[in-house]
């Protein structure tokens, strides 16, 4: 199953010593790893049956360039759409070609630079801090063929005002790519981060992995945008660790690829921490968008709050499947988890599965899940005031997602991102 | 086509209208002549088929109709889609305005006219005003619309888009039900003011005298088991609070009052809101 992914391919990737050494245990790892399958929980409903890893091979070393041999110029469209930044990180294939930051930030430790070429010490440590003890497949397929990939510290007390942007572009007939981001915040910092991405309509597999620091009284928020093109398929798996009194807002935005997967976990391991899981995620044509979430309590008076919103279109599926848990030391805790989805034509559906898993005492948990078609009384309230059922159906559609799209971090994407919805549903439309 | 070009002289006619929901039939021959500038009220018991009536004129696919017709200057409306028959200057106030999540007022507003053709350039400022005037304030105006409003909010902001899409016929299903005092006469002197200086025609079907007192209407319709029995000027509103519905009638040698299907086991004259008072006014 793993033809193109040996020792040797991952050994020829080069980079610093440490990360060699990272990817040899993982390799060492993958000759053990089990292949999942539908039948496991996790991957219910999933289309990972269809997956053929032999498709794919990882790419050369001499393909990625030499790490520190930075060749694009900058963000192009995406570093303008998302308005003032305070450092971009461009990543091709999983390489990082491009940073910059603001030497203000610089100076006061901030760091936006690549995994491979970062002088840091700190990268070394903390990579894997979140992810490595990930039981995902795709995970150690990940570690063991990581060539690089962006790195966002923000030292301690420090706050950055502006976004960081992380850009990943993934290109190239059967290949293969692991783009992973790290965010680290130190206590007390403060910083916002959009990580974004694309391909072109190339059957590309991008196993990605993002880790998500977040020290005491820290606060991050973060967006994923992720616009790939119709023959990608992506596994993401995003973990996050959240200190005391530490606040995280993660949120997702999915409208592409072919079969496209977000794993995102939040362990809130330290007293008072919070967060707020987010995505809204559109599907339209053949798409499969795939979510699991973790919102998990480890900790007293912690609270997580999650709110995932999807339309699925044409033969098109979506899976939410979740898990709320709250682990005994987790006194006090609230949690709630809500995902609603909208099945716009007959040929498309929608899986929604909130799960409880509670072993705490004096705890407040709710969670929600709807599946259905646009309702009936919207669409004729509207039309009563000569609103065709076209235009109807598409501010239902964007209102609908409207207490998402008002929430996300990076206001100055919003306006697009909700553009991309009204075209998908438009070009959908054309369909019918 | 614009709604509101009101100037000239505009007829609705509702004739041997009839309508089933379910197979059932509601509408049993409803026949109303109703002017520009003209205000018509409409009243009968719980359940005689008038919200039936109301949404069957607006075209909503519940009901099906299977008599009769509906006319606008002698062009049928029946057949035509619910958005067409509103840019033929047909506005419904409806008994339940429905919640819109995530879609404020001046989008539906903003959309209605732009699918005429003519969204006026101060449209946020003239929704502003009519918002004022029927005290919607403004966080009502960026919610969603409808969307956790009161039962009285609903029906102010219903009155907010009639004023501001300014409509040839208005049919107002039960615009007063849930206002305070101060809302109700603020909602009623609007359409009062819209009826005569912009010449709308209403057909307010109403339970109550107190919104009669302040749109004083050109006619009163008495509506019974799926059809208008009895038409007058405002003083069979009058006579209504008299004698309620039964002694209209009996003295008409009608036997039944609405047009609910029978339950098995019960008799549809139990039911305790007829024959009672219909101007036992909550507010008064
Ligand atoms: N969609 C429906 N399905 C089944 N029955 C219906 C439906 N709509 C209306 N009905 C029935 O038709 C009858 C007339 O209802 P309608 O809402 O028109 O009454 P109404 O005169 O407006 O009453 P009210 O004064 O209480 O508002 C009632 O018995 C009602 O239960
Ligand atoms: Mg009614």
């Amino acid at each position: 199953m793993t033809a193109a992914f040996t020792a040797d391919a991952a050994r020829a990737l080069g980079g610093p010593e440490w990360l060699a050494r990272r990817r040899e245990v993982a390799v060492e790892r993958l000759a053990d790893v089990v292949w999942p399958t539908p039948s496991e929980e996790i991957w219910r409903y999933s289309r990972i049956d269809r997956l053929d890893l032999g498709r794919y091979r990882p790419f050369a070393a001499e393909e990625l360039g030499a790490p520190g041999d930075e060749r694009a110029p900058g963000g192009g469209p995406w570093a303008a759409e998302a308005g003032k930044h305070a450092g971009m990180i461009v990543v091709r294939d999983g390489r990082v070609v491009h940073h910059e930051l603001d030497p203000a930030l610089e100076a006061k430790g901030v760091r936006a630079c690549g995994i491979a070429t970062c002088e840091d010490d700190l990268v070394s440590t903390l990579i894997g801090r979140a992810s490595s003890r990930s039981e995902d497949a795709f995970t150690v397929l990940h570690d063991a063929f990581l060539a690089g990939g962006a790195f966002v510290h923000v030292p301690a007390g420090v706050v950055v005002e502006n976004p960081i942007l992380v850009l990943h572009w993934c290109e190239g007939d059967g290949r293969a790519s692991f783009p992973h981001t790290l965010v680290s915040l130190g206590e007390g910092a403060e910083a916002t981060v959009l990580d974004r991405f694309g391909s072109p309509d190339t059957d590309h597999l991008v196993d990605a992995v993002t880790e998500l620091l977040v020290e005491d009284n820290a606060h991050l928020r973060y967006l994923t945008v992720q616009e790939h093109g119709s023959r990608t398929w992506h596994l993401g798996f995003q973990r996050a660790h959240v200190g005391r009194d530490a606040t995280l807002r993660t949120s997702a935005v999915a409208l592409g690829g072919d079969y496209a997967r977000l794993r995102s976990e939040a362990l809130l391991t330290g007293q008072g921490a919070e967060s707020d899981q987010l995505a809204v995620y559109f599907g339209d044509g053949e798409q499969m968008l795939d979510f699991r979430t973790l919102q998990d309590h480890d900790a007293p008076n912690t609270r997580s709050d999650l709110l995932f919103k999807g339309a699925v279109e044409d033969t098109a599926r979506s899976v939410y499947s979740g898990l709320v848990h709250l682990r005994p030391p987790a006194k006090k805790a609230n949690a709630s988890q809500t995902n609603r989805n909208l099945v716009l034509t007959e040929g498309a559906s929608a899986e929604s599965i909130p799960n409880l898993e509670i072993e705490a005492n004096d705890v407040r948990c709710s969670h929600a899940s709807t599946v259905g078609p646009i309702d009936d009384e919207q669409l004729y309230y509207l039309e009563s005031r000569g609103i065709p059922p076209e235009e109807a159906e598409r501010l239902i559609v964007l209102g609908f997602f409207d207490d998402v799209f008002e929430r996300l971090p990076v206001g100055a994407l919003t306006r697009g991102l909700r553009r991309s919805v009204v075209d998908k549903l438009e070009h959908a439309r054309a369909r019918r | 086509m614009t709604a509101s070009s009101n100037g000239a002289d505009h007829v609705l006619r509702i004739s041997d209208l009839h309508a089933t929901v379910s197979r059932h039939e509601i509408l049993r021959g409803v026949d109303l002549e109703v002017r520009t500038g003209e205000v018509h009220a409409l009243m009968g018991p719980n359940g005689s088929g008038k919200s039936t009536l109301s949404h069957a004129l607006m075209g909503s696919g519940e009901y099906e109709v299977t008599r009769g017709s509906v006319t606008i200057d002698g062009e049928e409306l029946l057949g035509l889609p619910t958005w067409q028959r509103a840019h033929h200057g047909l506005f419904l106030a409806m008994q339940y305005p429905v919640e819109v999540p995530g879609v404020p007022l001046e989008s539906v507003v903003g959309a209605a006219l732009e699918a005429r053709g003519a969204v006026p350039a101060d449209l946020h400022e003239r929704i502003a005003a009519e918002a004022r005037a029927v005290g919607v304030p403004d966080a009502l105006l960026r919610r969603g619309v409808n969307t956790e409003f009161s039962g009285g909010e609903k029906k102010r902001a219903e009155t907010v888009q009639l004023a501001v899409l300014e409509p040839r016929f208005a049919v107002l299903d039960e615009i007063d039900s849930g206002l305070d005092v101060d809302a109700l006469r603020d909602v009623a002197r609007r359409v009062y003011a819209l009826a005569k200086d912009r010449q709308v025609g209403v057909l307010a079907i109403t339970h109550y005298a107190r919104l009669l007192a302040e749109l004083r209407p050109d006619r009163v319709h008495v509506f019974l088991a799926g059809r208008i029995v009895k038409s007058g000027g405002p003083e069979l509103a009058d006579e209504l609070e008299r004698t309620g519905y039964e002694g209209i009638a009996a003295e008409l040698g009608i036997d039944e009052l609405t047009v609910g299907r029978p339950a098995a086991d019960a008799d549809p004259f139990g039911d305790p809101t007829i024959g009672s008072n219909p101007f036992a006014d909550p507010l008064a």
